[in-house]
């Protein structure tokens, strides 16, 4: 009870001396009146809202998208033998060049240059593409997390499986796997979290997003409080997605190691 | 564990199990096996002893196929396994190796632990899998334990467990490789006393091992290995009462030192 009301009163003195002090600056009652208008907030709200709506399918699809392949890409660069070398060397190509490349980059190239090559079939929609280019660069993320995963799991749990007579691909899917995707759990979850974020990037290619629907908004009205709406509903899907992530690495941050040689 | 040996050919009965021959195996510079040769006749206990480093280990892994030999022949029941054009999963499948470490899998229960391979390998239905596990279970005084992880249990039950999981399979050739050597002294009783138990049963067995006492009382053969070969073999009242060469001698005195003769 103590300790609930210091934490409340040293809340509220600290809370209140950052209000002060953003309250106080010279420019405060301009930008109070172009950032924080509630009136623009509220109206410019359903276009937002209907914007983000999209970023929510374009996130849930790249994620699901960003682990299925990342997870085909590590276990490509697991492959043992020369018969391999191709497919470990074209994995490995794939997760230097899509980390490499500024995401920013990668969608203006994959969003103005696959539709210029004009080929039959090919998707020319910004959402598409752009989700497209989301999933390059977060699956190269993804696939080194997998990798280091199953890299973790220690040698002595592959000889126990291969001793037994699982083939190599039996031990990978029944025993390496299930321990090396438990512990990189909590860094998978931060990698989405952080897409959910990059989704609204898709807004440079043209297509309607949250922070595309603000932009609109702004450019009618002159006032940023669109933006400041924008952010609070990506805020609002983070939050769960963090504590989630919280809450998983508390509950497998334990596993033990898996014994040693 | 009963129809074993019933269905041998002519020839397997007069051939020793196992035939090793002129094995080599190095690891970098470092020669670990030097033309090695061995033989292992059905139902024989054959005890490895020798200083850390001598070869025992890496033997055992070569000859469950765990690692790839660089030269010589191994045979098991008259087929020479270190051919490249065997299955070698198929090899592994009809021995059963017992690591120092347990290895356990520790994302599984006891119960899928042991049936992960008659499952897996075996394609034995789920249902008829775990009544058999759960049979071996009891045999191992651990049925009780079945719905547990590796982690709730000490290590002489993991120990058993994984000992378990190898007998499942109904092996011809049995290998412990020093499975009592990470055990608290109060749990290596139990572990020896299942060994004695699988000679009764006929049993072949190859025991990498520091007990001597078990050696003395449980081997058809005591083989001392030195420098990646087998310098001395025979009955343990020879090799380990009057060794006769100077090397095996030492190796004793320094075992008697340690207390554990």
């Amino acid at each position: 009870m103590r300790s609930l009301l210091i934490a409340a009163v040293s809340t509220l003195l600290l809370g209140g001396a950052l209000v002060a002090a953003v309250v106080s600056a010279p420019g405060w009652p301009r930008t109070r009146d172009t950032f924080f208008d509630p009136d623009v907030g509220w109206q410019a709200l359903p276009d937002v809202a209907a914007g983000f709506w999209l970023n929510v399918r374009v996130f849930t699809v790249s994620a699901v998208l960003m682990l299925v392949l990342g997870l085909g890409i590590a276990l490509l660069r697991t492959l043992r033998g020369p018969v391999f070398w191709p497919v470990r060397a074209f994995a490995l190509v794939y997760v230097d060049l899509f980390r490499g490349l500024p995401l920013i980059l990668v969608l203006l190239l994959v969003g103005f240059g696959v539709p210029g090559l004009r080929l039959q079939g090919v998707p020319t929609s910004a959402v598409v593409l752009g989700t497209v280019a989301l999933v390059l660069t977060y699956s190269a993320y993804a696939a080194e997390v997998f990798r280091a995963g199953i890299e973790s799991v220690h040698p002595s749990q592959r000889a126990a499986a291969r001793s037994l007579g699982l083939s190599a691909g039996q031990t990978m899917r029944h025993v390496v796997l299930p321990q090396a995707v438990r512990r990189v759990v909590p860094p998978l979850l931060n990698d989405v979290v952080s897409l959910t974020k990059d989704s609204g990037l898709i807004s440079v290619l043209g297509a309607i997003d949250a922070v595309r629907s603000a932009q609109i908004v702004t450019a009618k009205t002159f006032d940023f409080t669109p933006y400041v709406v924008a952010g609070g509903l990506f805020v609002l899907l983070t939050i769960p997605l963090t504590r989630l992530t919280d809450a998983v690495s508390r509950r497998y941050g334990y596993l033990p190691s898996g014994g040693h040689l | 564990m009963t129809a074993r040996g019933e269905v041998a050919e002519p020839e397997a009965v007069t051939a020793p199990l196992l035939r090793v021959a002129g094995l080599r195996k190095a690891f970098g510079r470092n020669v670990v096996l030097d033309n090695l040769s061995l033989d292992v006749a059905a139902h024989d206990v054959v005890v490895l002893i020798g200083a850390s480093g001598s070869g025992k280990s890496t033997l055992l892994r070569c000859v469950d196929l765990l690692e790839v030999v660089d030269d010589g022949v191994i045979e098991l029941e008259g087929r020479e396994i270190t051919d490249p054009r065997v299955d070698a999963d198929a090899v592994r499948a009809r021995m059963g190796i017992v690591f120092q470490a347990f290895n356990l899998f520790p994302h599984l229960t006891v119960l899928d632990n042991v049936t992960l391979a008659p499952r897996k390998v075996h394609r034995v239905p789920r249902a008829a899998a775990e009544e058999r596990a759960l049979a071996m279970l009891e045999r191992v005084g651990l049925r009780d334990r079945a719905a547990a992880h590796p982690d709730e249990l000490s290590g002489g039950q993991q120990q058993r467990v994984a000992i378990a999981r190898a007998l499942v399979n109904d092996p011809v050739l049995m290998l412990f490789d020093e499975v009592t050597s990470a055990l608290d002294p109060e749990l290596v009783g139990e572990v020896l006393a299942m060994l004695r138990d699988l000679k009764s049963d006929g049993m072949t067995m190859i025991v990498a091992t520091h007990e001597m006492g078990f050696a003395r009382q449980v081997a058809d053969e005591v083989c001392f290995l030195d420098g990646g070969r087998v310098l001395e073999r025979g009955s343990p009242a020879r090799v380990l009462g009057d060794p006769e060469h100077e090397r095996t001698r030492r190796f004793l005195r320094r075992i008697i030192d340690a207390g554990r003769l």
